[in-house]
């Protein structure tokens, strides 16, 4: 593991990469939309060979009482013990917990979804709306990989129909109000190169990372910074412009 | 523009910071902002149990925050919560930066902040204390790190919101930062803001931040000269 950092770090002062990518090069994208007939929207997004997975189903329940009129949002992630040696069975852990909230929050903040829209009876009834996400292979960068499998899921989410006292499954129709397109990029400090995408042996050796979602039209939606180093005013702003620049490519895949 | 505490946009809540506050803890810090009140202790370093932790060339640094049932207007059920875990991992990496974990192979350094009084900024409010503790435990750092949330109202940037604002601003930014060396140490941030005032309210951040310093100074120096 030393040599390996010692090695990934060495690359690095020269401004190459373990897999021969340039620092502002992701790893191939691939994106399967509604890969699962029993959701009610589905995705799986390769980015290399991390591989993602996210469904999304709904059901109809009880507003929060603050927000009377607002369909309700819950975002999850599992870390299932198929995809990483690292990954243990059991209720999720820090890393698990951390993505989801980040997605949630990402989606949530932008106003990605018309919560109103969602509202049947305000007070009594509205659609919530359930994002699971499942890993299926951890090759690094997990949460872009998440991110973007849950916005491409709610993308083609169809509501199923609603007499007032059942929720018919079988009958889906109106898609989901969807108006923004929120995407997360992420940056990583490896020595002193910056790279988007890491993947694992760059995620082992990386000081500190950005996490940055964006939306369509430039603004930042949700930030996140983790790994155990510091970051520059400078370095901040120069990722930032990366994660909008970035995010702006991998809206149109 | 008048706050809803009449504060100045860029004026901090009332602070409160006393070093060396539970006796059986190594290192320890109150920290309070305006009804914002956080306790942290500092354990360590100690040997480390189950071994398999252990880091043959550096301490493992472990923090846990957590909320007091009573601190906030509707109970919180006691017990670690996703929120809490989430806070909990990006103190972690807030003060991770400043501490010389390299000076402890083999051993771990806890980090316990306990927030008895919720009206926003706890996180903040808890890696101001705990980095006050882990300076009080003699704990060899880099620098203090210094943190406080910022945010935007209308047209105002503002810090240190209290709990009042953090429902009408647009956005949330909780900043940690280490004066000395510069750093970023805690960045997140949820809302929906430009570029501009994203990297606006860095900025004032870190510029409240290097105020925070101060004070978190003079209760290391009331504490140790007297």
């Amino acid at each position: 593991m030393k040599l390996q950092t010692q090695y990934l770090i060495r690359l690095a002062e020269k401004g190459v990469r373990g897999d021969g990518r340039k620092g502002e090069e992701y790893r191939k994208i691939e994106i399967e939309k509604n890969t699962i007939a029993k959701a009610e929207g589905s995705a799986k997004v390769k980015i290399g060979s991390t591989e993602v997975v996210a469904g999304v189903k709904m059901d109809v329940g009880e507003p929060f009482p603050d927000k009377p009129d607002e369909g309700i949002l819950i975002t999850n992630a599992e870390f299932s013990p198929i995809a990483s040696p690292e990954f243990e069975t059991g209720p999720p852990d820090e890393d698990a917990i951390e993505l989801a909230r980040v997605v949630d929050r990402g989606i949530r903040e932008s106003g990605a979804i018309d919560m109103k829209k969602l509202c049947i009876t305000p007070g009594e009834k509205v659609w919530m709306v359930f994002i699971d996400i499942h890993i299926l292979n951890h090759s690094g960068n997990l949460i872009d990989a998440a991110a973007l499998a849950a916005v491409t899921a709610l993308k083609h989410t169809k509501i199923p129909e609603y007499d007032g006292e059942k929720v018919d499954y079988e009958n889906k129709t109106k898609p989901l109000p969807l108006v923004h397109l929120p995407v997360t990029v992420t940056t990583a400090k490896i020595g002193n190169l910056y790279v988007v995408d890491p993947d694992l042996e760059e995620e082992d050796v990386m000081s500190v990372r950005l996490t940055v979602t964006t939306k369509e039209d430039g603004n930042v939606c949700a930030i996140q910074k983790s790994g155990p180093d510091g970051l520059l005013l400078e370095e901040v702003e120069k990722i930032f412009k990366l994660s909008i620049k970035k995010g702006n490519e991998i809206r149109k895949l | 523009m008048k706050r809803i505490d009449g504060r100045k946009e860029d004026e901090l809540r009332p602070i409160v910071m006393k070093a060396g506050v539970i006796e059986q803890a190594d290192g320890s810090a109150f920290v309070k902002f305006g009804n914002t009140s956080a306790i942290a202790a500092v354990y360590g370093p100690r040997s480390l149990h189950p071994k398999h932790l252990q880091i043959p060339d550096k301490a493992l640094l472990r923090t846990v925050y957590s909320m007091a049932p009573f601190s906030t207007t509707e109970r919180v059920k006691p017990g670690p919560s996703r929120r809490s875990i989430e806070i909990s991992k990006v103190t972690r990496y807030a003060l991770e930066p400043a501490v010389f974990l390299e000076e402890f192979p083999k051993t771990g350094i806890e980090v316990y902040i306990d927030i008895i009084e919720a009206d926003a900024g706890t996180r903040t409010a808890g890696i101001n204390a705990a980095s006050i503790a882990l300076a009080d435990a003699g704990i060899p750092m880099r620098d203090l790190v210094a943190a406080v949330a910022v945010g935007k109202i209308n047209n105002n940037y503002i810090v240190d919101l209290c709990g009042k604002e953090e429902e009408q601003t647009l956005c949330d930014m909780p900043v940690a930062y280490m004066p000395r060396t510069k750093q970023i140490t805690l960045l997140q941030m949820d809302g929906d803001i430009t570029l501009d005032d994203a990297t606006k309210l860095i900025k004032l951040a870190i510029k409240k931040c290097e105020e925070i310093y101060e004070i978190q100074k003079q209760a290391l120096k009331k504490r140790w000269m007297g």
